[in-house]
């Protein structure tokens, strides 16, 4: 079994996995990276903290905290973009019982259809499939205490993922303060579909272990300022391939061409990731709101996401509009490359353009109008919402195989637009 | 005094050694946990800045950190299944092979 590294070791031995993966030519071995002495550290560190926030808790609870409310919410959403759209419904119901049992369920479908530039550089057709999502969950409230237990299930013909997880919530210094921790196992499948039969591969099945540990806090500061702050580190341990995606290297034939071949990834991935975000309530009745999030991983992946925002409820009128602007940047993995001298380069070689260098730019906007708002029948209140989202992505060293009308390595680099709707109706009750 | 005689001072250290079962990390790790434990619980009762009538604009809908859950765990979703970061979003969320 795996076990984690503290997170000020783990940016230790990532640093310690860089220089050995310079000075061993290139070869990167990142499973070592993640050593069992390091490792296991972030564990008892983490169970430190577990049982530091229980301790701190338990004197603190004397009067009521609050559940989320009563709602259910149904969602019909649309992506579109890279040659990929992905479609479905999200359906999501919470209800109370007795003031201190809250439980959930969230039904949500994928309905893919892909002729994306990793589908066409492989010579594949266009394909389709489809993913279901059950989740449930459960939250018991003490006091000012929240427990919570989920459990997600994720369903496709050749992937099938399983995650439980267990939340605490505590509210604090006269509910100025919420804290809250939690921890999620992962078991996923991963299967292979047979291009031949288009049925699946009975010889392929491996499995991948997840972990994952967050804490966080959120803050409210003044009248009109709240803040939070977001720790999650997550491992994964196991077959972290894409099964059907290639890296290409240079034809030693012909170099002005390239071949593919299967990638090969390493078996573990840490991740740490640390967000702050704040939101300020203007005097007029609106609200901005601005967050970054910073991340790396034993990967080599270093990433800041920025975003600010900004909600306006119309005054007399039931509509809300709301805008925001995110910017996400990534440095590439460093068993990464767009072009590989050969085929056995290094020990670890990946063409995802998810581990290349990117940014991308989202621009939302967004309508909301509210009906009943004096109630009708069990319905408290309600609101009908419509979202748009134009993402842009710009890869700095994924370039267009496609062509290969060009030298292999001088293609121009790929970037591609997004379109993303979301229409969902929620109510009250 | 020969080189391998114990002083009185390493003697005393190894009785104290062999006293706590506790490695040293432990023990820092320990009075921390300790020390957060007590500050946290003397914070208990801190006065509110923010007093509770004085909440009315936090308690606006607007200024909800997750106003629409459905809406925001497909949009975490859609950014995950595109970007290499993932994490620290608030929300425990799931695996899906969505790479």
């Amino acid at each position: 079994m795996l076990k984690i590294p503290a997170p000020w070791l783990m940016f230790r031995s990532e640093a310690d996995a860089r220089s050995a993966a310079v000075a061993g030519s290139r070869v990167a071995n990142l499973q070592a990276a993640i050593s069992p002495a390091v490792i296991t550290k972030l564990r008892s560190f983490l169970a430190s903290l577990l049982l530091a926030a229980v301790a701190v808790a338990y004197p603190l609870v004397s009067s009521a905290g609050v559940l989320p409310e009563d709602r259910a919410d149904l969602l019909l959403h649309r992506y579109e973009g890279g040659g990929v759209t992905i479609q479905g419904p999200s359906l999501l119901i919470r209800k109370t019982l007795a003031e201190k049992y809250s439980f959930s369920a969230n039904y949500y479908m994928d309905m893919v259809t892909s002729a994306s530039i990793d589908v066409q550089v492989s010579g594949a057709s266009q394909y389709k499939e489809e993913r279901k999502q059950y989740s449930l969950g459960f939250d018991y409230l003490r006091g000012k205490t929240t427990y919570s237990l989920g459990y997600v299930n994720s369903k496709e013909n050749d992937y099938l993922a399983k995650t439980v997880s267990f939340g605490i919530s505590q509210d604090l210094f006269g509910d100025l303060t919420t804290i809250n921790m939690g921890f999620s196992k992962g078991d996923d499948t991963v299967q292979r579909r047979d291009t031949l039969t288009d049925g699946i591969d009975p010889n392929f099945k491996k499995s991948v272990d997840r972990w994952s540990y967050r804490v966080g806090v959120s803050q409210i500061l003044t009248k009109t300022l709240i803040t939070s702050l977001n720790l999650e580190v997550i491992t994964d341990e196991g077959y972290l391939n894409n099964p059907y995606r290639s890296f290409r290297y240079v034809d030693p034939e012909n170099s002005n061409q390239y071949r593919l071949a299967t990638e090969i990834y390493p078996h573990t991935h840490t991740s740490n990731a640390v967000a702050l975000n704040a939101r300020y309530f203007l005097p007029y009745r609106a609200a901005i709101e601005g967050g970054y999030r910073f991340y790396t991983d034993t990967w080599g992946i270093g990433a800041n996401t920025y975003n600010i925002g900004y909600v306006h409820p119309l005054k007399n009128l039931p509509f809300t509009l709301e805008a925001s602007l995110r910017y996400y940047e990534q440095q590439h993995a460093d068993f990464y490359s767009d072009l590989f001298p050969r085929i056995d380069f290094q020990n670890f070689m990946g063409r995802d353009k998810e581990l290349s260098t990117f940014n991308s730019k989202t621009f939302h906007v967004g309508a909301s109008y509210d009906f009943a708002r004096d109630g009708w029948r069990f319905v408290k209140k309600g609101s009908l919402n419509f979202y748009y989202d134009l993402m842009q992505f710009q890869y700095d060293d994924f370039r267009d195989a496609r062509r290969t009308d060009l030298i292999a390595g001088t293609e121009p680099l790929y970037s591609f637009n997004a379109n993303v709707f979301q229409l969902f109706v929620s109510i009250w009750f | 005094m020969l080189d391998s005689e114990p002083t009185m001072q390493s003697t005393a250290h190894a009785c104290r050694a062999r006293r706590n079962p506790l490695k040293r990390g432990q023990a820092g790790k320990l009075i921390a946990i300790a020390l957060v434990v007590l500050t946290l619980n003397g914070c208990g009762n801190i006065e509110p800045w923010v007093k509770p009538y004085e909440r009315q604009a936090l308690a606006d809908p607007i200024m909800s950190f997750d106003p629409n859950p459905v809406s925001s765990a497909y949009t975490d979703h859609v950014f995950e299944a595109r970007e290499g970061a993932r994490g620290a979003l608030g929300s425990a969320g799931g695996g899906c092979g969505c790479n």
